[in-house]
This record gives structure tokens, sequence and C-alpha cells, in this order.
């Protein structure tokens, strides 16, 4: 009786010194691209100075989103952190979802990160999600094979330059297409790149009083000029491509040029994996004719802490230590300059060594050319460049992006495709109120 | 003659046997076989098939980024556990729609199969609410009594079908022996009933192994199994296809090698009643 006793006061006596030594833990959720995957592998540095440790939750980047909003939404608090991107980070500011970081101690030096980066993660002034990194858009091509035809591409084209560049380089003898854009249906894949077009076109989506706009000359013009340069210099199949296809065609040597996010600069100028790492050059992103509105979108992967959290203090020592000028150089010690995440510091692009690395400059002049407040060239009642930042959009943005996509694979012609985007999108927009 | 047209038509029917579980075979084996190139071998076009220099690059860096075992436990469990706590509710109900059927057995029957007709997505937020409200979320409790229940009517169905073979004269005869409810369950019905019993266990674990809705929405760090694991390694922005393609061998393993094993009770189990 005495040995059951003493028995059951040593194993409460235990149980209370292990939940005692219980390191606290925060879990951080996050897709597999290659600057999150670094993060995770340099994490311990951050576990060793605080002994806080992470539990990492890795999810394809629309499981990701899905994940996340419902956690979010229902209160499940099952992550402390979460990444998240511009097109989220202004709507749940605004529905309280989310926990502002001016609690960041003062040598974060917020005033350091990029105007646009942190104008497109705030919501009324004050900031929701701090970028982890960020990126624009821009013209990618292959200086050899400009130069074969005999071209120049200047820094800052015309969509008329790239059309005749994609013309030139053209060689369907060799498999070699002149340009590669994006043609999988998706908000964030067709939607993001044409979008673009569309406002370099003097097109948007909504007029003042949200009326879709999609019928409007702008619109046919920026669709039609699109689906030319595909349907005439594109590779086979394009309707299906989205980044990673359009990526691995131009490390194979397929694309004359490709128009998409600048971190790609880093994959094709990479020669383990590129083929054609040494002949490629850097453009802004085109502009139309007598227009000033360029081409380029904006986009960040940011970190944030979901309101409800029972750790907002270590989640925020842990955002503090990922998104800071110290995590710039932790990597570019272990990695190299290459290697660390681009686009959300202005100190990272005065640092010498960082503007020795060819893509540096127009990864900064793009994000610089890029402003998530003016999107258009007429005024539009909503923020977001490549994006509407409203809850609908993900929904009218993928079912419009079906109908282009069904274009690229020859199936509608631009005005049976906008036809048929203005109808959905009017009849969404009216359903939610506007 | 007669003779010549049957070996004809056997090796005809053997072929076409043949070529369908290739077929079926083809992407599993395409996913091992690009488990084994570089990145841009990977998506190399024209693909490259046998010849190239094979590698264990992706398997070590899987290795290197993810706790596996992790991962893997928590499917042993969830798989595992599941169908344990289903074989226990499946057996006595099944019993009882077998041998002792009332006007209802059939409705009954009929509305268990209805529940899988609804897709699972219209009863995730009430099922998270739930979870939240209990404290399930992330936890292979949890995780367990879930796939225990979307694969309960399945199993019920199962085991019914195979207790529909058995003589009821059997039962009468043990409970004229004096054998109570319990032992007629356990030691006549269940040993007799062994083959459709192991079949549906089979089916069940490869059914949760699989599952892939309820294990990505209710599980974040703690409870994931290896079907997060596989998740975690695809890319919006770099190229994944030889990593994913290692996660994926590596997490399809464990159940392609347990099938490969049982496959004599699975296909008597799955064929057990269908020629009578």
């Amino acid at each position: 009786m005495r040995l059951g006793k003493s028995l059951v006061a040593s194993t409460a006596l235990a149980l209370i010194a292990a939940s005692g030594a219980y390191a606290q833990s925060l879990t951080i959720a996050t897709v597999n691209n290659g600057d999150m995957i670094r993060m995770q592998a340099l994490s311990s540095e951050f576990t060793d100075a605080t002994g806080i440790e992470l539990e990492w939750v890795i999810l394809e980047e629309n499981i990701l989103r899905q994940r996340v909003t419902q956690d979010i939404a229902t209160s499940g608090g099952q992550f402390d952190i979460m990444t998240i991107g511009m097109y989220e980070a202004p709507i749940w500011a605004e529905r309280g979802w989310l926990v502002s970081l001016d609690g960041l101690p003062d040598d974060y030096d917020k005033d350091d990160i990029l105007p646009a980066m942190r104008a497109g993660l705030s919501f009324e002034g004050t900031m929701f999600a701090a970028p982890f990194y960020g990126e624009s858009s821009m013209v990618m091509y292959r200086t050899d094979l400009m130069e074969a035809a005999g071209m120049e591409m200047p820094e800052e084209p015309t969509w008329d330059d790239i059309a005749a560049a994609a013309a030139a380089m053209t060689d369907r003898d060799n498999n070699i297409n002149g340009i590669c854009l994006r043609g999988r249906a998706g908000w964030g894949e067709n939607m993001a790149f044409i979008t673009t077009v569309a406002n370099s076109f003097g097109a948007r989506w909504f007029d003042e009083d949200w009326n879709a706009q999609l019928d409007s000359p702008e619109w046919l013009e920026a669709v039609t000029f699109y689906n030319d340069l595909l349907q005439n210099y594109g590779p086979p199949g394009a309707a299906n491509n989205g980044f990673n296809e359009n990526l691995t065609l131009f490390q194979q040597g397929r694309c004359g040029m490709w128009l998409d996010a600048t971190v790609a600069a880093s994959f094709v100028t990479n020669p383990n994996d590129s083929t054609v790492a040494d002949s490629v050059g850097f453009a802004l992103a085109p502009n139309k004719d007598g227009m000033d509105k360029r081409a380029n979108w904006l986009w960040a992967w940011a970190l944030a802490i979901p309101a409800g959290t029972q750790q907002e203090e270590a989640a925020m020592e842990f955002i503090n230590w990922a998104t800071s000028k110290a995590y710039l150089e932790l990597v570019a010690e272990r990695e190299g300059w290459a290697n660390v995440p681009p686009g959300t510091r202005t100190s990272l692009y005065e640092n010498p060594e960082y503007a020795s690395i060819p893509f540096a400059d127009m990864t900064l002049r793009s994000i610089n050319a890029a402003d998530p407040n003016n999107p258009t060239i007429d005024p539009v009642p909503y923020v977001g460049i490549q994006f509407v930042a409203i809850p609908e959009w993900a929904g009218i943005g993928t079912a419009a992006g079906q109908e282009f996509s069904a274009m690229v694979a020859g199936q509608l012609t631009p005005e049976q495709a906008l036809e048929r985007a203005q109808a959905l999108v009017t009849d969404e927009m009216e359903a939610a109120g506007y | 003659m007669a003779r010549s047209v049957t070996t004809q038509r056997k090796s005809f029917n053997t072929l076409i046997a043949w070529i369908i579980g290739l077929l079926l075979f083809f992407p599993i084996l395409w996913t091992i076989l690009t488990s084994f190139k570089t990145e841009a071998q990977a998506i190399a076009d024209p693909p490259v098939w046998f010849f190239f220099d094979w590698t264990l690059e992706n398997y070590r860096v899987v290795q290197e980024r993810s706790n596996y075992s992790r991962f893997l436990w928590n499917s042993i469990i969830i798989a595992g556990g599941s169908t344990i706590l289903g074989m226990i509710i499946a057996i006595p109900a099944a019993w009882s729609m077998a041998f002792v059927p009332s006007r209802r057995t059939k409705d009954i029957l009929l509305w268990m199969l209805s529940t899988k007709m609804l897709p699972a997505v219209g009863v995730l937020y009430p099922i998270y609410l739930i979870f939240i409200q209990f404290g399930l979320l992330d936890t292979r409790v949890g995780l367990t009594i879930v796939l225990m229940l979307i694969n309960l009517p399945i199993m019920i169905w199962m085991l019914y079908t195979y207790f529909k073979e058995i003589p009821g004269e059997i039962l009468e005869a043990a409970r004229m022996d004096g054998a109570g409810l319990k032992e007629e369950i356990l030691y006549v019905l269940t040993p007799m009933a062994i083959p459709g019993i192991a079949s549906t266990i089979l089916l069940n674990i490869i059914l949760a192994w699989n599952e892939a809705f309820w294990t990505l929405n209710l599980t974040a760090a703690r409870a994931a199994p290896l079907t997060a694991f596989i998740a975690s390694y695809s890319s919006p922005e770099g190229l994944f296809y030889a990593k994913l393609s290692a996660a994926s061998t590596m997490a399809i393993a464990p159940i392609l090698i347990l099938g490969w094993f049982s496959q004599k009770q699975l296909v008597r189990g799955l064929t057990f009643g269908a020629v009578k």
C-alpha cells in the first residue's frame, strides 16, 4: 500500500516536472518554396537563441490557403504564424483576423521595408504581415537568341518591342518558341498575368461603382494581344502552363522570352538546373506605346499572426527574426547573396555585394514601378495590381481564368471569352451585393 | 482444333490482362522512376525512361528535411486504429442485420450507404467546429474516429455480404448447445467469416492510409500522416517533381508491400459471393 502511494506521488511529481520542462512551441504554416525551406533549415539558430521550438506545417499553396482560412474563420487556433500573400493581408486585417505588427521592436526598422511591400501588407496604415520575400514581374529573355536575330532588347520595352522580339526568335524547326506566358486557369495563375496586361492597355476590372468592365474595348485589345502572342509564338499546350511549366521550358531553352515573377531570375540563372543560365537578360515589364502604366505585378509571401493565438509574443519574436536585416545577412553568410530572400528591404539593395547580382537591380526597379493603390490608368475602387483585393476575387478570378484558358486552347475567341467573363463577373458581384 | 482456339483465347486474355495491369500500374512505376531522377531529368521533354544517372539525392533531401518516421507512425496509428475501432462496431452490426433482420434492415443499409454520397467537403465545417469544441484538432484520436466513421458503411456492407453466405442453421445449432450472444459471435461466426473479415480489414487499412481530405484538413503538425508528408513537397514557385515522387514512393511503399503480400486474401474477399 505504501509502495502504491509513493508510486502515485512520484508519478505526479514527474508529470509536474515534465510539464514545467515542456518547451514553448510555435506552429508555422508555410509553402514549399526555396526561401521557406531555407528558413526552416536555418531556424535552429532561432531555437538556440530563444529556446522556442518550432513545428512546421508545409502545404501545397491552395491547400494552405484553404486550411488557413478555415482555421482563422473558425478560431481553430492550430497555427501561431501563417504564410499569407498580399491578397489576403488587407482583407483579413479588415475582418480582425490578424494581429497588428505594431509590437515589433524599433530595431526591426519598418521604414527599411520597401514602400510598395509595406503598402500592400497594411490596412489603414497599420502593417499586419511582414514580407518574407517579395516579387514583381519582368521580362526574362535569351540574349544569345536576340543577338542571333540582330535585335536588342530595350531596358524599358513596349508591347510592340515584345511582339517583334517574339516573332524574330520563334524557330519552330528547332523547337524554340518566341514567348512563354501563363495560360493555366486560376486567379493566381493566368489571371495574374492577364490582369497586368489589361492594366497596361488602360483596362480595369471595375469602374468606381463596381460595374464590371470586361466589355470595354481596352480589355478586348489587351486580351486579343495576349492571345495572338501565344497563338503565334507560344509553346504548344500553353493553356496548361503555369509558373513551373514555363520555368521548365525556359530552363530547357524552349523559350525566347518569359514574362513572369522576378524570383524566377535566380532559377533561370542557376547553372545546376538551367541550360541557358549564362545567356539570360532582364528588362522591365512592358507598357503600351503612349501609355505609362507598366504590366508588372506586386506580390509578397508574408508572415502573419492569426488573432486568437495563445502565443502572440513568441510569434512576434519569430517574425522579428525571420524578416530582419540580420536574417538576410545570416542567409548570405551561409548560402551566398544570390540565395537571400529578395524584394523586402531597401538596405539589401544598397548592399554593394547584393547589387552585383545580375537581376538585383531589375528586380528592385520592377517592384518600385508597381503601385498597388493606383493599379490602373482610370480610377478604380479597389487595391491590388494583378488581383482585386475583395473576398469575391478568388472565385471570379478563377472562373474568368477558365474562359481565358479555353481561349488560349482555341475553344473560344477573345470576344466570346470576354463576353462570358463579363456575364459571370456581373452575376457574381450582384449576388455579393455590390 | 477446339483446343488450339482455347489456347489462342487464353493467350489473348492473358495479353489483355497484362496490358490493363500495366496501364493501371504505370503511374506508380513512373513515380518510382521519377524519384531517382534529378529535377531537370524529371521534367525533360522528351521524357527519359530508364537510361539516366540514377540518383538517391531526392531521398536524401526528403529524409533530411522531414521527419518521415513521425508521419509514418501517425499513418499506422490512424489507419490501424480506425480499422480496429470500426470492426468492433461493424461485426455486431452486420451480425444483427444478417441474422436477425427487421423490416427496416434493408432501409438502414441503404441509408448508411447514402452517407457516402454526400461530398466530404459538405460537412467539413460542422466537423471542424465539433473538433474545436472537443479539442480534437490535430490529434490522432480525432482522426481515428472520423476515418472510422467514414469507412464504417463500407465495413458493414462488406461484412453483411459475407455473413449472409453463412447458413443461419449453424448459429442456431450453437445456440442450442447453449452458446450466448458473445460466444456465438466470437467463437462460431467470426472463425467462419475469417476470410471476409480479413479482406474487410485490409481494404479499410488501405482506404484509411490513402485518405487525403480529412487527414489534410484536420491535422497540422502533431497528428499529420503520410498524406500531409506528400502534400508538403509540392511547390508554387520552383521545381519539385522528383522530390515529390520520392516522398510519394516512401509514403506508398508500406501499403504497397502490404497489398502485395495479401493480394490473395484481398481478391478472395472482394469476389466472395460474386459468383453463385
